[in-house]
Order: structure tokens, then C-alpha cells, then sequence
């Protein structure tokens, strides 16, 4: 097929000859079945092992009065809300002081803004908060530990979503 | 003046290195592969920058689908039948022998453990198409707590992966994550897609 048998010589007065068959063996159905044997290899392996990012969560306290409070100042509380809104605010959010509530939102220029301007990034001891509330997406909560590690944010804590909480983001979506 | 003979090129290639090569490249994809693992459920995992791997053994992971399903997997032929058998004690069924070793086959299941049985009797093809119901985790019947707990029992250096679907609710999740802390699991993975890093913050 792929061999075309070429004419040895012009014939001019030669004897006859035998015919001589080629000792080349086409390749080409084997080079067929090779990659054809490749590219299944190649679509059914798992080249890479799953990506994984390991949290730890807080041990669980015995007894509460063990713990130290956090200072409202070191603090800021990140709430992750329905339909992919995002909420953050200083502080412990206690509603007798009414924190300012801020809307942001998942993109470059959304919280990671925030997340290294100064009043985070200069504060050692800025602990970060992430509360999730329920109506939140999964996506969120690990988008959000992204931005955390992309900001290189040391401290920061997934927490349980409180009343408090939902009734400052109540009271924001109102406005 | 004769006239000057054009030779005529043979316009065959000689194919055996490319052979030699082709085939050395099937053996080592041959011998690299693990058969894609057969999951019971779909999960679109969300997407982060770590690039931490999960390893190959000693690993429980648990998926959570997008219809708050909940499934329960872990590596290991031995852990899994010696866990079976540890569950079966502790609810009071019995799994043949046979039922033990389709269970120490399976990569993951979300089935309650009272269903178990007659799910892994079924013969593998109707298996496929069973509607797996997820694996109870409310606090009246929190079968995941046990698996947990006795997977952590039988083999004490398994890691815990969490597995969650991206659009999953967090409410699932959260539970998913108070019931390992309740069996004082406080360090696990999650399982995320590969994304790149942005490279100025």
C-alpha cells in the first residue's frame, strides 16, 4: 500500500530476473493501533491526584471561660450570603455598637481589596472571621478560603453564623 | 548530451521508529494508569489555588452532591471489609460473604445501613442504577458519625476529605463538618479543582 514497488531497472537487455518481493513490512495498521492504544491510555489515566486545601477548625472548648476573648479591634467578620452576596463589617458586631455592614464581592477587586488593605494587612493580630449562612453556596465558603490564602491572611476561623449576624445583613439588604 | 536521469525517490518512510516510539509510549501509559475510578455520584468540585495533593491511601472521603446527598468513601480492601464488619455489629446485620467482599470493592455509596444490605446483593449492573439516597447525617440518625468513627477505629491514620459540590448548599457542608468535630476530627481536607494563582495581589 504505503510501498510503491519501484522498478529496479529500465530493463534495458538485462536478464530476466526473479522477482525480487521487498523485505519491508508495512507499518502503518500498527502505527494505527499504537496510537489508537495511546490516546485511550491517555484519556482513561488520572494523571493528577485531587487538589486538596486542608482547614483546621478550632477544638471545640470544654469549658468556655478558658477562652480569650478576642479584642473587638483584631477582629473582622466576613458573612457569606444567598446568591453569592458577601457582607463584611470590624469588629465583634455587637449591634449596641451598629458596625458599619459593607456589601463586596468574590472578584479581584472585591474583598481580596480589602483583605491586604492596610487595616488587615498592618494588624498582626487581625483575626478573620468567615461565617457562612446557610443559604450560602459551598463554592462560597471555599472561595473565600482562597482569597484567604491568596492574601496570605494567617488568622482566620470558620465560624457558626449567629442571629446577630443575620439581622445586620437584615438590616443592610432593608436599606 | 544524455539526458540526466532524475532518480525516483521511494516515497516511503520507514515507520519503525515511529512504532518503537508508539509503543514505548503505550507501555508507560499502560503502566501509569489507574482505571478512572467509578464514582456512585457526580460532583463538581469548586476550584482553588492550593496545591496541596490528596494522597492514595488511608483517605475517607465524603461527598456531598448538589441534591444534599451525602456519600461515604474510603480507600483499602482490608479497612473496608473490616469496617463493614464492625458496622454490621453495631447495628445488628449481617453481611455474607459475599455481600462483604462487593463492599470492599465499592469506591463510595450513599445508602443507609438498613438498605445496605440488599443493595450490595443486587448484581452489579441494577447497582449502577440504583438512586442512592444519601447517607443519613441528621442528629436522630447519624449514621455518618459512625462510619466515621468506626472507619477511625479500624484504621487510625486515615485523613478526611471532604468532597463538596459547588453548588451545594453550606447548610450540608456545615453539618458534614459538625459531625466530624463532634468525633473530634478537627483537621480535613477539601477536595478542590486546580486554579492559578493570580500573581499580583
Amino acid at each position: 500500500m504505503a510501498e510503491i514497488q519501484e522498478k529496479g531497472d529500465s530493463g534495458k537487455g538485462g536478464k530476466k530476473r526473479g522477482k525480487k518481493s521487498s523485505t519491508k513490512v508495512d507499518m502503518t495498521p500498527l502505527v494505527d493501533l499504537a496510537a489508537l492504544l495511546i490516546t485511550f491510555f491517555m484519556l482513561t489515566t488520572t494523571f493528577n491526584k485531587p487538589q486538596t486545601m486542608e482547614i483546621n477548625m478550632p477544638v471545640k472548648p470544654d469549658n468556655e471561660e478558658e477562652q480569650i476573648a478576642l479584642k473587638a479591634s483584631n477582629a473582622m467578620t466576613i458573612i457569606l450570603g444567598e446568591k453569592d452576596r458577601l457582607f463584611y463589617y470590624y469588629g465583634l458586631g455587637d449591634p449596641a455598637e451598629n458596625p458599619e455592614v459593607i456589601e463586596s464581592d468574590y472578584s479581584a477587586n472585591g474583598i481580596r481589596k480589602v483583605l491586604v488593605s492596610p487595616t488587615v494587612k498592618s494588624n498582626d493580630k487581625m483575626t478573620v472571621m468567615i461565617k457562612p449562612m446557610e443559604q450560602s453556596r459551598y463554592k462560597n465558603m471555599v472561595d473565600m478560603l482562597d482569597e484567604l490564602k491568596i492574601t496570605g491572611t494567617k488568622k482566620f476561623a470558620l465560624v457558626e453564623i449567629t442571629d446577630n449576624d443575620k439581622q445586620l445583613v437584615q438590616s443592610k439588604l432593608g436599606q | 548530451m544524455p539526458k540526466v536521469k532524475v532518480k525516483r525517490k521511494n516515497p516511503s518512510l520507514d515507520m519503525t521508529p515511529m512504532v518503537d516510539l508508539f509503543f514505548l509510549l503505550v507501555t508507560f501509559f499502560m503502566l501509569t494508569a489507574t482505571a478512572r475510578e467509578e464514582e456512585a455520584v457526580v460532583v463538581d468540585t469548586p476550584s482553588s489555588i492550593s496545591q496541596l495533593q490528596l494522597p492514595d491511601t488511608n483517605v475517607i472521603t465524603i461527598a456531598v452532591d448538589k441534591d444534599d446527598r451525602v456519600f461515604f468513601g474510603v480507600t483499602g480492601q482490608q479497612t473496608k471489609e473490616a469496617l463493614l464488619n464492625k458496622i454490621a455489629g453495631k447495628y445488628g446485620v449481617s453481611f455474607n460473604e459475599e455481600e462483604t467482599r462487593t463492599f470492599s470493592l465499592l469506591n463510595n455509596f450513599g445508602m443507609p445501613i438498613n438498605q445496605l444490605k440488599s443493595f450490595l446483593a443486587m448484581p452489579s449492573s441494577s447497582r449502577k442504577n440504583v438512586n442512592q439516597p444519601g447517607i443519613p447525617i441528621d442528629s436522630v440518625n447519624n449514621e455518618l458519625g459512625d462510619w466515621v468513627l468506626q472507619t477511625r477505629l479500624t484504621n487510625p491514620k486515615v485523613v478526611i476529605a471532604i468532597k463538596g459540590d459547588s453548588d451545594v448548599s453550606y447548610e450540608t457542608v456545615q453539618r458534614v463538618i459538625q459531625i466530624l468535630q463532634d468525633k473530634k476530627v478537627n483537621r480535613f481536607n477539601l477536595i478542590t479543582d486546580m486554579e492559578v494563582a493570580p500573581k499580583n495581589i
